[in-house]
């Protein structure tokens, strides 16, 4: 008999305008000791499944047909039942730390009240418990711990807490919806083990539900893929990332960025199956006309000096001296960049990365420090950006995509916009020339530019995010996170394209990610930082094989590998 | 045609909540019916109160139709210098929506452009601004709209102090409602600032009132509206509770606020129709916009939307 067992299950989303299919005829069985991984792009419906499990679908959805059976108990619909085994028999792990804990409530009360309401324990007894099960998902100092509120844990102790949480009463089956998706490489390393260690120790089942390959390569036995609510494949973990049959799972594999070799391009799976060979080289050729033949030189284009930034630095505005224990988000930083590279900034969030990102563009001013543009100094005596100094040759890509495009402009008025800012007198004929040259560039059509924003998928903003970046020509262009929203596939299209625009355009680059094997993928140096400090500037290859620090070490061991199945 | 554009409004969201809702088809046809029958008062009053020729004091006091000495063509009656009550119902709330929407635009034009520019510029000019707005929040609209109105009387002469009161009054309302806009725009503005395109409208070298009056301004219209429709209600009342204290509109051109304070008079000697027909009428208007209101609020804010 098996642990969990889902039989035919269909999940819609009734809407005004119409029913969106969630999951449909969805089944799969998991023992005890198992731990089975769902995969799939985003909205293929991997966390309604999870949800319907736990009877915790939002309305409108609805399960419309189906089973889930427990230990053959039937849950479907049965609000008294579930009410007792959520929570006593299933675990659940949310996404988010940061908030899947009350941080009105101390660590210690969460978890008796969990314990309490499941088990009849007396307080004492649920105390002492509480305390072995923080010891066990590896909390330190337990017993003084436990008087704490959330708030006093870093991001991974709050996920181990939230683990406590779920095996506080003894369930067979957790479920750990992108369980380390919110947290830092070294960090998800730890929660994995001990998810691994804890499902062999307990004898649980566990579905872990994700979009990362290599976490799926590292910790689960079985994998599902899913895409538009159907299961396309599902089988042993081994055989499916090495011999994957359907096109969506071929898709997901071979989009994931290699950790252990560089590739000059990423293979991509069209709809029916056949590879894609597209590049937008021959496309370039209209953009290359209105810029102008440029060539690499070699040059320093971009210099830091000592770049510090200490954030709350209004006392130092006054004349006052910063103390020494102010947090320093960027500590003392300096390097070149140089024409024709991509340079990658590499580290963990509160690294500092996306700072000194904010620096060179003048969204935040440095504390102390000097930033050099072909020989120009950007910041004047006084600590004010001089953007006519670079005039418009440094763009930057963004993270979110949907918030980086004003929702209120379509298209077409986002792309002309910085066109016709540098360029004020020119003709209708010459900025629709233009736009178009753009749109085309970056893989769209040109119907798209009578649309707005929300249209649109995030790959798609993605790339209208990098026409308006090419549309004041810039000499520099730094990609901060540019894919870290986007699924596997997507951002295997979006890193082409940055590539190619990199070739053909002859643009400098500073790619920040906290995404080694992407980093890997597209530059040709990286530094590492930690803490707003520099810890390693090195060649690409050089870094990956043989690292210097001891921290880019850890971070190159850590990382998930998918090739560690292979 | 007609079928397709309102198929087509039908079709979004904001649309569909209207016409699913019956509080908002009610309250917008009444408002409407109102809005029409004072701008074409003209052709739909029956009489022209202003006009002296047209009126006869030996009509006054002439109760309404079905009441004992009722007469037909004064259906509403008539107040104590003959004038037909409905007609200057009419005449009235014409002037009360005048004063209602130009103070209401003058509040939201002052209060948007400090709310963007304090969330957008901070620094001390921010602090300035919204303690200026603190401020004025503690003394009450009423005071502060007589503050004005007094000071008014002081500066204009006499002679031109009539021709002036409805300036002066859109003035005073206005001034007293701006801080509710400058408050709303400026939380709005901060939320919307740090969105990234933004900062992608900015290391393009856009300038900041570009920025501000091009990108933001567009995105944070839904909160201002609904602030707007809200504090017209507001401003309606205001100017009536204004002219019912004798500060408003003079009494040669009453807004339903003076009206009121004439019938007030002789409430008691049994002339009630003359109060009560026009404090009916101001309920009604206001009730209608502030419903109005009200459901615009919830279906712009999709977190309120029902599931």
């Amino acid at each position: 008999m098996s642990l969990l067992e889902i039989k035919n299950l269909n999940i819609s989303y009734k809407t005004r305008k119409e029913t969106i299919v969630a999951s449909s005829n969805v089944n799969f069985t998991l023992e005890r000791g198992e731990i089975l991984g769902i995969v799939g792009e985003s909205g293929s419906g991997k966390s309604t499944i999870a949800n319907a499990i736990i009877n915790l679908i939002d309305p409108p959805g609805q399960i419309t047909d189906g089973t889930i059976k427990i230990d053959n108990q039937e849950l479907q619909n049965n609000e008294e039942i579930i009410q007792k085994i959520r929570g006593k028999k299933i675990g659940f792990v949310f996404q988010d730390p940061q908030t899947s804990l009350n941080p009105l409530f101390k660590i210690k009360d969460q978890l008796i009240e969990t314990i309490q309401t499941h088990l009849s324990l007396s307080y004492e007894e649920a105390l002492n418990k509480s305390i072995n099960l923080l010891q066990e998902v590896g909390i330190e100092n337990a017993t003084k711990r436990i008087e704490d509120y959330p708030h006093q844990f870093s991001g991974g102790m709050r996920q181990r807490v939230v683990i406590a949480l779920a095996i506080s009463c003894e369930p067979d089956l957790i479920i750990a919806d992108e369980p380390t998706t919110a947290l830092d490489v070294s960090i998800q390393y730890q929660i994995l083990e001990l998810l691994k260690e804890l499902t062999k120790k307990r004898n649980l089942g566990v579905i872990i539900i994700t979009h990362d390959m290599g976490v799926i390569a590292e910790t689960t036995n079985k994998v599902i893929v899913m895409r538009h609510g159907l299961i396309v494949e599902q089988g042993n973990t081994k055989d499916l990332l090495t011999q994957p049959k359907s096109t969506e799972a071929r898709s997901l594999v071979i989009s994931v960025p290699p950790t252990n070799k560089k590739i000059e391009r990423f293979k991509l799976i069209g709809p029916d199956g056949s590879e894609i060979t597209s590049s937008s080289a021959n496309l370039t050729k209209n953009i290359i006309k209105t810029w102008g033949v440029r060539q690499n030189t070699n040059q320093k284009l971009l210099e830091l000096k000592k770049i510090t930034k200490i954030f709350d630095d209004q006392s130092f505005t006054y004349g006052k001296k910063i103390d020494d224990k102010a947090v320093k988000a960027v500590n003392n930083v300096s390097f070149q960049l140089f024409e024709g590279e991509t340079l990658g900034l590499v580290g963990e969030s509160g690294s500092g990365k996306s700072t000194i990102a904010k620096i060179i563009t003048g969204l935040v001013r440095p504390s102390f420090g000097e930033l050099e543009y072909n020989g120009l100094s950007l910041y004047n005596f006084k600590r004010k950006y001089q953007i006519d100094k670079s005039r418009g040759q440094i763009q930057m890509i963004f993270q979110d995509p949907y918030s980086s495009l004003n929702p209120r402009f379509k298209v077409k008025d986002i792309i002309a916009e910085p066109i016709k800012f540098f360029q004020k007198s020119i003709t209708r004929n010459d900025l629709e020339k233009n736009v178009h040259d753009l749109i085309d560039i970056v893989g769209m059509t040109r119907k798209s530019l009578d649309r707005y924003p929300h249209e649109f998928s995030g790959g798609q903003r993605q790339r209208i995010s990098i026409a308006r970046a090419l549309a004041t020509r810039p000499r520099l262009l730094i990609c901060d996170e540019p894919t870290s929203a986007l699924d596997v596939s997507i951002q295997a299209q979006i890193l082409n394209l940055l590539k190619d625009i990199q070739d053909e355009l002859h643009l400098t680059m500073l790619f920040i990610s906290h995404d080694l094997p992407v980093i890997r993928q597209m530059c040709n140096r990286i530094i590492v930082l930690k803490n707003g400090a520099i810890c390693e500037t090195n060649e690409t290859e050089k870094l990956f094989n043989e690292p210097d620090h001891q921290y880019t070490k850890q971070l190159i061991n850590l990382m998930p590998k998918i090739e560690s199945l292979i | 045609m007609i079928k397709k554009t309102f198929n087509k409004i039908y079709d979004t969201d904001i649309g569909f909540s209207f016409f699913n809702s019956k509080i908002a088809i009610i309250s917008s046809s009444i408002f409407f019916i109102i809005f029409l029958c004072s701008f074409f008062a003209g052709i739909v009053a029956p009489y022209n109160p202003f006009d002296p020729a047209s009126v006869s004091l030996m009509d006054a006091f002439t109760p309404p139709v079905w009441s004992e000495g009722g007469s037909a063509s004064f259906f509403l009656g008539t107040d104590q210098q003959g004038r037909d009550m409905f007609s200057t119902m009419i005449y009235g709330s014409r002037i009360s929506l005048i004063v209602g929407f130009a103070s209401i635009l003058f509040a939201m034009i002052l209060g948007v452009f400090l709310g963007v520019t304090a969330g957008y510029i901070g620094g001390r000019y921010e602090i300035i601004v919204m303690r200026v707005t603190d401020i004025q929040l503690t003394i009450p609209t009423i005071l502060m709209a007589l503050l004005v109105d007094g000071i008014a009387r002081a500066v204009i002469s006499r002679s031109m102090h009539d021709e002036m009161a409805i300036y002066v009054l859109i003035f005073a309302i206005g001034i007293s409602e701006w801080p509710q806009f400058a408050r709303v725009t400026r939380a709005s503005t901060l939320v919307e600032k740090n969105k990234e395109y933004v900062s992608a409208s900015r290391i393009i070298g856009l300038s900041n009132i570009i920025i501000m009056f091009k990108h933001i301004l567009p995105n944070i219209l839904r909160p201002i509206l609904v602030i707007a429709t809200i504090g017209l209600a507001l401003a309606i009342i205001t100017e009536s509770t204004l002219s019912f204290l004798g500060v408003g509109v003079p009494p040669t051109t009453p807004s339903l606020g003076t009206l009121i304070r004439f019938g007030n008079n002789f409430l008691f000697s049994g002339e009630w129709w003359i109060t009560f027909f026009p404090a009916i009428f101001l309920v009604v208007l206001a009730l209608s916009i502030n419903l109005l209101g009200d459901w615009m609020r919830d279906a712009l804010n999709p977190k309120l939307k029902k599931r």
